[in-house]
């Protein structure tokens, strides 16, 4: 069973074979405050571990995402457009983007959520 | 870092609080969009008490006041408030302010937060010439602000009805559990409200009265914010700071040329010729929040920077407050915000985002 793994800079991310899905930790969402806006990157752009991909708007201000590990985006969730807030209620099962992992499959830089949690309060 | 004497009770009801001006403030208690919303239905409480307040007294005070301020401030006890800027020599803002003519020989100064210490600077030595005595009472005095269309009738409960005789920008004071109180119907949510001066002591009774009994909602900075924005009222170090000129900035209604003061000289010139520079609103049209400080560009150059900028509630679109080149200031005109290096399409509007419910 596919399991969360976290960045140090807030983003989860959820690898199920070859794909993974990447989100925002509830951390993340509660500093932010409401989400008013995403800005996701387009199906077939590639990133590295680390790379911004992206930027989530609050009402008070904008913040960079960046991708947890590398790969190639095969899915943006395009229901975040019309309806942002849903990652205020429910960021853990919101992903933003689905990409193709890049190989070898690399988690070990990222922490559990036991070990993320003892960072992020 | 400072903090106000309301501190405790932020932290009680689950403030976010972050550094404000040299203070630990709230930043929000629930979420920025439901304060702000309080505000415009009903009514919500801030604690402003981070505010400078700088008395200047003496036989001499009112010609100093009128000198360093670019409005015309009365002779004597006035029931109403005087919104002015303090500019330096070459008529950039070195701060805004309120000023409360309280007696002949006593007005009191309402300034920002982060300029309390460059302002009594600059005060001190514009008054050597002048008979007078400067005392910064920040420490000594708190402040609330209660604003939105209910809080008329809360202010008659606690007050009084003669505060709801009061019009906009108008004050009075009063007795209060043996405290001197100062209520002001003014604000800077673009609501009717008050604004309520007093020792930290009497500001906390007042607080805990109308959250605990009242449950008026608890505001912090972030909708004071979005609600002074959404009002076009020009925020120091945004809107105007000293690179700005009030004309630039909108603010002539409250630049006097029949009178004397420090910077006339140089706003007189700019007002001749047409300030280079406007301040206007902006309407996003392409995907993508304007932000303060982003750039603005047409005509393949840069021409001038976004202020202030939300996507709030209530609007179809993000809205921003933006300080262009006067040549592309008119309404209508197209112009490009550069958001995370992409230009994204936006079009010169008027900044009355809202109407103003001030009780004129």
């Amino acid at each position: 069973m596919a399991e969360l793994r976290f960045s140090n800079t807030h983003e989860w991310v959820k690898v199920d074979g070859k794909e993974a899905l990447v989100g925002i930790s509830d951390y993340a969402q509660h500093s932010l405050g409401d989400v008013v806006f995403v800005d996701l990157p387009s199906v077939g752009d590639t990133f590295s571990a680390g790379d911004e991909f992206g930027a989530i708007e609050s009402v008070k201000a904008a913040s960079e995402l960046n991708i947890p590990i590398g790969g190639k985006v095969i899915a943006v969730n395009d229901a975040l457009l019309d309806h942002p807030e849903t990652i205020n209620k429910d960021p853990l099962n919101t992903w933003l983007i689905k990409i193709e992992v890049a190989s070898p499959i690399d988690l070990s830089h990222l922490l559990t959520l036991e070990a993320y949690e003892k960072i992020a309060k | 870092m400072n903090k106000t004497s309301l501190y405790d009770q932020h932290v009680r009801l689950g403030a976010q609080m972050v550094p404000f001006a040299g203070f630990l403030m709230p930043l929000q208690y629930t979420s920025i969009t439901a304060e702000h919303q309080a505000v415009r239905q009903s009514v919500g409480l801030f604690d402003v008490s981070h505010m400078g307040e700088i008395f200047i007294k003496g036989p001499e005070s009112h010609a100093l006041v009128n000198q360093l301020v670019t409005n015309i401030v009365p002779l004597g006890r006035s029931e109403k408030a005087v919104y002015g800027l303090l500019c330096n020599e070459m008529g950039f803002v070195l701060d805004d302010l309120f000023v409360y003519p309280l007696a002949e020989d006593e007005y009191l100064l309402v300034v920002n937060a982060s300029n309390v210490a460059k302002d009594e600077a600059w005060i001190r030595i514009q008054s050597h010439a002048y008979d007078v005595i400067i005392d910064n009472a920040s420490d000594r005095y708190g402040q609330l602000a209660l604003q939105g269309p209910d809080a008329e009738a809360l202010m008659i409960d606690k007050f009084g009805s003669q505060y709801a005789q009061l019009r906009f920008m108008q004050y009075a004071t009063a007795d209060f559990e043996g405290a001197q109180v100062l209520i002001s119907r003014s604000g800077y949510t673009g609501e009717d409200g008050y604004e309520i001066y007093a020792d930290p002591n009497t500001v906390a009774k007042l607080w805990d009265y109308f959250i605990q009994e009242r449950h008026v909602t608890p505001c912090g900075l972030g909708c004071r914010d979005t609600l002074r924005f959404e009002g076009a009222l020009s925020l120091y170090g945004h809107e105007i700071d000293e690179n700005t000129t009030p004309l630039e900035a909108g603010l002539k209604f409250a630049v006097k040329f029949e009178k004397e003061f420090i910077g006339k000289q140089a706003l007189k010139t700019e007002f001749e010729a047409g300030p280079t520079r406007r301040l206007v609103g902006l309407e996003v049209i392409g995907r993508g929040i304007a932000r303060a400080d982003y750039e603005v560009y047409a005509d393949h150059q840069k021409i001038g920077r976004v202020t202030t900028g939300y996507l709030l509630s209530g609007h179809q679109r993000p809205l921003a407050l933006a300080l262009l080149d006067t040549k592309y200031a008119q309404i209508g005109t197209n112009v490009d915000i550069m958001i995370r290096n992409i230009p994204v399409p936006a079009v010169v509007r008027d900044t009355i985002f809202m109407d103003k419910k001030y009780k004129r």
